[in-house]
C-alpha cells in the first residue's frame, strides 16, 4: 500500500497552479494517471521518485516513511524502492546496452536479473550496442530493464511510449504489462493516451490544474446486447471529416479506432470529444474465430 | 646557448604540465560546484572565477606579488608556517598561473555539466548511485569533449603566459624564465635569432594542439 499526500506550488504555462493530491495505491495495482500537457502529471511522479520536494506533503510506502514534511523526514531517491522510466529514456551514452542495466547493480546483488531481464525484453541481440545506435522502441525496452535491475517493488513510467509509433507502441506495452505481473510490480504510468491508459492499467485517475478529477473509468463498450444482433457501442469522437455528400467519423472505441460513415445532419451536433453511442442492426451475425 | 634555449622550453612545459595537473583537482570540482548551484551568490562566484579572462595579466601579478612578498602577512605567514617562497620562485609561478588559467579549466568543464541532460543524473540516482558515484561513472565520461578542451586550453594558455609571471616570476634563467619572457628578453637584447626560434617553436604548439582538440572532439561527437 502506498499513501501519498502532496502540496506543492507549480509554475505551468497557464500561470502559477498547486498541485494537492490525495492517492492511496493498492499492491500490485496498475494505476494510470492522465490529464492534460502542464497538469502536473510528471511533477506527480518526480515527487514520489523523491527527484522533486513538496511544501508539505507525506509518503508512506508499507510501513516506511519515504516523506513527512511535518517531521522533515525525505528520504533520497537512492533510498526509495522506485524503478523510474523516464519519458526520453535518459540512457547513459558511454554504456552499451548491458553496461547501462549492470551499472544499476547493487553492492553484492546476483547478477542473474541481467541475463534475466535482457531476455524478458529480448534485448540480447542488442547487448553490445551503445543508445546511440538503438531506435526508439529498442531504447525504451532497455531503459525498462534498466529501471528493474535492482528489483524495486513500484515502477514509475513517465509517458514511457509517446515517442513510439503505433505498432511499437503495442509491442512495448505488451512488455510493460509482461514486468508488471512478473516482478508483482505496483506500477504507475502517466500518459495523456486514452488508448494506451484503458489498455494497460487497473485504475485511472486524471489530474486536472493539479487537482484529482474524478477518476475517469473505461467507459463501458457495449452499452445494450439488444435482441437479433442489435446493439449499440460507445466511444469517443476523435474527428470529423467530409467526404463527398457524407462525413467520416472517427470513433474510439476501447482501444480501437473505427471509421464510420455517417449522414451530414447525423453529426450536425457531434464534435471532437464528444461522447456518442454507435448502434447496429447487424441483421444476421456471424462469429468468426 | 643552446642550452638555455632547451632549459627555457622545459621550464615552460613544466610550468604549464604542474598547473594543469593541479587545475583538473581544482577546477573539476569548482565547475561542478557551480554547475549545480542554485545560490545568489552564483553570479558572483563566476564572476571572480572569470576575472582574468578580462583583466590585465599585470593587475593579478601585482597583486599577487603583493599577497606573496615577506612583507605582506600571507607571504611571512607561508614561508614561516611552510617554508614556502612564492616569489620569484617555481612555485610561485604554479600558484599565479592557476588563478591565471582557472577560468580556461572551469568554464568549459561547467558548461560540459550544465548541458549534459539532467535526466543521467537523476536516472543515476534512481538506480541507487551516491553522487560520487554518479559523477564518476555518468558525468565525467559523457562530458570527455568539455574536459578536453578545458585542459588542453589550461595548458596552452599557461604557455602563452607573460604579464603574470613577469610580476610575480622575474626572470631568471632555470627557475622562473618561460618562453614567452625570453622572446622579450632576447629582443631587448637584439637577439632577433633566438627570439624567432622561440615564437616559432610557440605558434607550432599552438597550431597543432588546437588542431588536435578540434579533431578530437570532431571524433567524439560523431562517436557519441
Amino acid at each position: 500500500m502506498i499513501e501519498i499526500k502532496l502540496k506543492k506550488a507549480l509554475h505551468a504555462a497557464s500561470g502559477p497552479m498547486e498541485l494537492a493530491v490525495q492517492l492511496e495505491i493498492a499492491p500490485g495495482e496498475f494505476l494510470a494517471i492522465t490529464g492534460p500537457s502542464g497538469s502536473g502529471k510528471t511533477t506527480l511522479l518526480r515527487l514520489i521518485a523523491g527527484l522533486a520536494q513538496p511544501e508539505e506533503g507525506y509518503i508512506k510506502f508499507e510501513e516506511r516513511v519515504w516523506l513527512d514534511t511535518a517531521k522533515k523526514i525525505a528520504l533520497r531517491p537512492q533510498e526509495r524502492n522506485i524503478g523510474l522510466v523516464f519519458q526520453d529514456y535518459a540512457l547513459f551514452p558511454n554504456m552499451t546496452v548491458r553496461q547501462n542495466l549492470e551499472y544499476a547493480l547493487g553492492k553484492g546483488q546476483n547478477r542473474k536479473i541481467i541475463d534475466e531481464l535482457i531476455e524478458i525484453t529480448e534485448l540480447k541481440e542488442l547487448e553490445k550496442r551503445y543508445p546511440a545506435r538503438l531506435s526508439g522502441g529498442q531504447q525504451q525496452r532497455v531503459a525498462l530493464a534498466r529501471s528493474l535491475v535492482r528489483q524495486p517493488r513500484i515502477l514509475l513510467l513517465d509517458e514511457p511510449l509517446s515517442a513510439l509509433d503505433t505498432g511499437m507502441r503495442a509491442k512495448l506495452q505488451h512488455y510493460i504489462l509482461r514486468v508488471h505481473e512478473a516482478y508483482q510490480l505496483t506500477t504507475i504510468l502517466v500518459s495523456h493516451d486514452q488508448r494506451e491508459v484503458f489498455k494497460l492499467s487497473s485504475r485511472i485517475i486524471a489530474l486536472h490544474h493539479g487537482r484529482i478529477s474524478q477518476p475517469a473509468l473505461p467507459p463501458p463498450m457495449l452499452l445494450s446486447n439488444g435482441h437479433n444482433g442489435d446493439f449499440q457501442l460507445s466511444g469517443e469522437v476523435l474527428d470529423i471529416e467530409a467526404q463527398g455528400d457524407k462525413n467520416i467519423v472517427k470513433v474510439l472505441i476501447g482501444a480501437n479506432m473505427v471509421r464510420i460513415e455517417a449522414l451530414p445532419e447525423e453529426t450536425r451536433h457531434l464534435q471532437p470529444g464528444d461522447t456518442t453511442t454507435i448502434r447496429f442492426d447487424a441483421g444476421q451475425s456471424e462469429l468468426l474465430r | 646557448m643552446a642550452q638555455e634555449f632547451w632549459q627555457t622550453l622545459w621550464l615552460t612545459f613544466r610550468l604549464a604540465a604542474v598547473t594543469t595537473l593541479l587545475l583538473i583537482l581544482i577546477g573539476i570540482p569548482i565547475a561542478y560546484g557551480i554547475s549545480r548551484s542554485r545560490s545568489r551568490f552564483k553570479p558572483l562566484l563566476e564572476a571572480l572565477i572569470s576575472m582574468p579572462l578580462v583583466l590585465p595579466p599585470t593587475v593579478l601579478g601585482f597583486y599577487l606579488l603583493l599577497a606573496f612578498s615577506p612583507g605582506s602577512w600571507l607571504g611571512a605567514w607561508l614561508e614561516q608556517a611552510f617554508g614556502l617562497k612564492l616569489v620569484f620562485t617555481f612555485a610561485g609561478l604554479v600558484v599565479g598561473s592557476i588563478f591565471y588559467s582557472l577560468p580556461f579549466m572551469v568554464q568549459p568543464v561547467q558548461s560540459g555539466f550544465e548541458n549534459l541532460p539532467p535526466n543521467l543524473v537523476e536516472a543515476s540516482y534512481t538506480l541507487g548511485k551516491s553522487r560520487m558515484e554518479t559523477l564518476l561513472r555518468v558525468q565525467l565520461p559523457n562530458i570527455k569533449p568539455s574536459l578536453l578542451t578545458g585542459i588542453v586550453l589550461a595548458f596552452a594558455h599557461t604557455v602563452g603566459e607573460f604579464g603574470v609571471i613577469l610580476m610575480i616570476g622575474g626572470n631568471i634563467p632555470g627557475q622562473t624564465r618561460v618562453a614567452s619572457i625570453a622572446i622579450y628578453d632576447e629582443v631587448e637584447a637584439l637577439h632577433y635569432g633566438l627570439a624567432n626560434q622561440y615564437a616559432l617553436v610557440l605558434i607550432a604548439f599552438a597550431f597543432s594542439i588546437l588542431a588536435m582538440v578540434y579533431a578530437i572532439n570532431r571524433r567524439m561527437l560523431r562517436a557519441g
